[in-house]
């Protein structure tokens, strides 16, 4: 119990402090790697919840995939720090208020409830497992409703994947023109006769190759 | 401490001793490795001449593109690991209704295949 404790405020005084260096680290490649570190607490906090399978879902695909994004995202801005602080006084009051409305809507959505003591997340750590039995874990719960009760979130969401996957492409691809690709199949299909020429040639002649100019 | 949370106890355990490992490697240069700089010795070297310019530069639009496609199907995997644990459970209607998540995503990855954006060019 007193272990249970001591890694639940391990992970998330890590957690809170990871998330504070996203927002004052000057690099934002910096930030993002505290983002990463934050995301492996908030795993951890998910495992003493008793809830696996979003923990290893946050850590495959936040720290796997999403985390990659943003440092890709990041590194194709152009880190230019001086113009990026130009404008800090000029937007200081808009970036309060924005800040100011979601201060609010925070305290409306948490303050209005019963705030969760640190103690009481430890004991529902402890009773977690208990509470959905022996047998069924964490993942083959979520199995038996995702796929059958809920069945059109389900493919929602892959509708929501499709058209994310389409605006993806139709937004960044751009293919170079004037590039030779490789055609496997017009490879495969040559034959000696198709491909070589035989010529015979006197001394000093010179030939200009009749087929296909050689790239 | 519960059952479910021991089980996880190795890890714990695992990413500790990975920790001070990698702390003590990092720090024991500093405390015993011979340090003697000069701006000759710290400069970038770039096969005798000077750097041209600075190490980091734009990355290219397509690794953004790559990157969002392997998210997509990094999440697409993530729903088959539920619905491969409670196979038995779901039945018929669950497994077509995966099924047509494939399928769903599959006429995607056609999309993407056709319009060459798994080609670097």
């Amino acid at each position: 119990m007193a272990l249970t404790a001591l890694f639940f405020y391990l992970f998330a005084g890590v957690t809170v402090m990871s998330g504070l260096l996203v927002i004052v680290a000057r690099n934002p490649v910096h930030a993002v790697l505290w983002l990463i570190l934050a995301f492996f607490n908030a795993a951890g906090l998910f495992v003493l919840l008793g809830a696996e399978f979003l923990a290893m879902i946050l850590v495959v695909v936040y720290v796997g995939a999403v985390a990659v994004l943003f440092l890709f995202v990041v590194m194709m801005l152009d880190v230019d720090f001086a113009s990026l602080r130009a404008g800090f006084i000029r937007h200081a009051s808009i970036g309060a208020f924005v800040g100011l409305v979601l201060l609010v809507e925070l305290i409306m959505v948490v303050g209005f409830r019963v705030v969760g003591k640190a103690s009481d997340v430890v004991a529902g750590a402890a009773k977690a497992p208990a509470s959905t039995g022996p047998v069924l874990t964490n993942t083959e719960a979520l199995g038996r409703l995702l796929y059958t009760q809920y069945v059109y979130f389900f493919q929602a969401a892959g509708l929501i994947l499709l058209v994310a996957m389409i605006g993806a492409i139709v937004l960044t691809l751009r293919h170079k023109e004037g590039i030779r690709r490789q055609s496997i199949a017009a490879q495969n299909a040559r034959t000696p006769a198709a491909a070589i020429e035989v010529v015979k040639l006197a001394p000093g002649q010179v030939i200009v190759p009749s087929g296909e100019r050689r790239g | 401490m519960p059952e479910l949370l021991m089980t996880y106890l190795p890890i714990a355990i695992f990413i500790g001793v990975a920790l001070v490992i990698g702390l003590a490697l990092m720090i024991a240069p500093f405390l015993v490795a011979v340090r003697n700089p000069d701006p000759e010795k710290v400069s970038a070297y770039e096969c005798g001449f000077n750097a041209f310019d600075d190490a980091r530069m734009k990355f290219d639009v397509r690794f953004y593109l790559v990157a969002i496609l392997f998210i997509i199907f990094d999440l697409e995997v993530a729903f088959l690991f539920p619905w491969a644990v409670a196979f038995k459970e779901v039945g018929a209607f669950g497994f077509w209704s995966m099924m047509i998540f494939l399928g769903v995503l599959t006429i995607g990855f056609i999309y993407e295949w056709r319009k060459g954006a798994l080609e670097w060019d």
